[in-house]
């Protein structure tokens, strides 16, 4: 039987349908995922992703060790502060995308990927070395997002720091409905809100008073279904799509989260030698301009030869166009290019065009 | 879940009305709560010719695409083109507004093959056995 989260009793109450994701049995809609998609970007939406992992590494040679995994740099952030960044592979491949967050110079948190949670567990304690001590917290951590141009207002009420000072991914710890709370400026929408980690015996409490809470700024629980349309109109990467153990993340344009001048890391040369030798392909933006949707795999064409594929693609709920993302050939990679993808035999035409698509209200 | 008793059924959920001449084909009101919101609907040319279990065209939601297999022989005379602009008519009203195409049917024969609405009714309590 699929994994239940915490909350799945209030899902199930609150009419969710359930599709297996990662070994979970996860709410994919509510209301409908058209519905949810614009009550995020409109107003706020309310999340269970508590199926993600959650590790904590600890000790004086934590952060050496996290240096050393990842490819961005933690000497960036400070206590109360978050860091997006990736496990890669020897050949500059990528194990999983993660947020790194410091709580103290020797105590991170990492939030990583559920379908890749066992890999990264078994992947840090291959690499690990020091005086380092890691914990699986994943089981007794609910994650709880809230994302909208509303979520801060209506968070405000039920925690007692002041959210103002809050800045992006910064967090701090705080209680909400009595219950402790880890709050963090983040999130995976592109409109503003918050991620939180509560206890799994408590995510029920906490789950309620924020549903409760944004009932009159008009809140809806959200599913696996809005999560993507929203994290495609931003054109954030989903790892097993955009970013991969076979897709490096200068081909997936994520050069800002790579730091090739820090001191040894996993994976640091080959990407030095990808980026001097040229890419061979690289991650842009579709927007149809036939009609016609663009899907996951499907082949991205010009002058009719095929040169690439679809990463991931939806419908836009917010454009009402269609939207991809596909790996093509840097020379067919400047806005503005027209290609084609190939859905269903016929070539329907599209724009490569900049990313995110859309900007959302903040 | 309510399907109207003067329709005829088939395994893959589709529904065809007979007037005596012409068919009308669309999804049940299961196929489109199973696929939920309808973003995108690809229809078949008009004087078009189909054979049973033949695909008519693609109705797409946000996450999945599904073919539409025709469940008679015929000519396609009239598609719903309104579906291009309002997709979510298959959601709203599978059996009325969300029509798919009308077919001229080559052999008549061939709807006696198709479920009742009770036979279809018995065929959704077993498929969520």
């Amino acid at each position: 039987m699929d994994k239940r989260t915490a909350l799945y009793v209030h899902h199930e109450q609150l009419g969710a349908k359930f599709v297996p994701f990662a070994g979970w049995s996860m709410p994919v809609q509510y209301s409908g995922t058209l519905a949810e998609h614009a009550a995020v970007r409109e107003r706020a939406g309310l999340f269970d992703v508590s199926h993600m992992g959650l590790f904590c590494v600890e000790g004086p040679d934590a952060s050496a060790l996290l240096q050393y995994l990842t490819p961005n740099d933690l000497a960036r952030i400070g206590d109360g502060q978050a860091q997006y960044s990736m496990f890669l592979n020897d050949t500059g491949g990528v194990v999983d995308d993660i947020i790194i967050y410091r709580e103290r110079a020797d105590r991170f948190l990492i939030v990583v990927n559920a379908g890749n949670l066992e890999k990264d567990w078994h992947w840090i304690m291959a690499h690990q070395r020091g005086d380092v001590r890691v914990t699986d917290l994943s089981k007794d951590t609910a994650l709880i997002a809230l994302q909208g141009p509303k979520a801060q207002a209506m968070l405000q009420p039920l925690v007692a720091g002041d959210l103002a000072t809050l800045k992006r991914f910064g967090f701090r710890h705080d209680t909400i409905a009595g219950v402790p709370v880890t709050v963090a400026r983040t999130g995976y929408t592109g409109s503003p809100g918050f991620e939180m980690f509560v206890p799994s015996a408590s995510a029920g409490v906490a789950w309620k008073a924020l549903l409760d809470a944004g009932t009159s700024h008009g809140i809806l629980p959200c599913g696996l279904g809005a999560r993507d349309t929203l994290r495609l109109e931003m054109a954030y990467p989903l790892h097993g799509h955009e970013i991969s153990e076979k897709i490096s993340p200068l081909e997936a344009r994520l050069d800002w989260v790579l730091k090739l001048d820090k001191p040894e890391f996993i994976g640091r040369d080959a990407l030095r030698t990808q980026r001097d030798k040229g890419l061979a392909r690289v991650l842009v933006g579709l927007r149809m301009t036939d009609s016609g949707i663009p899907r996951d795999g499907y082949s991205v064409v010009h002058a009719h030869k095929p040169v690439g594929y679809v990463t991931s693609g939806t419908m836009s709920p917010s454009l009402k166009v269609g939207i991809g993302l596909a790996l093509v050939p840097p020379a067919l990679s400047t806005p503005g290019t027209m290609l084609a993808v190939d859905i269903r035999g016929r070539e329907r035409a599209a724009e490569v065009v900049a990313t995110p698509f859309f900007k959302p209200a903040q | 879940m309510h399907c109207p008793d003067d329709l005829k059924y088939t395994k893959e959920h589709e529904w065809v009305r007979y007037d005596g001449k012409i068919a009308t084909i669309g999804i049940t009101e299961h196929a489109a709560e199973q696929l939920g919101d309808v973003v995108f609907v690809e229809l078949p040319e008009e004087g078009e010719s189909v054979n049973k279990g033949d695909t008519l065209g693609v109705v797409e939601s946000v996450k999945a695409v599904s073919d539409i297999y025709s469940p008679i022989a015929g000519e396609v005379v009239e598609v719903n083109s309104a579906l291009k602009n309002s997709p979510e008519q298959i959601g709203s009203d599978a059996y009325g507004d969300g029509w798919f195409v009308k077919l001229e049917v080559t052999n008549p024969d061939e709807l006696d093959e198709l479920m009742s609405a009770a036979a279809y009714n018995k065929f959704l309590a077993q498929e969520s056995a």
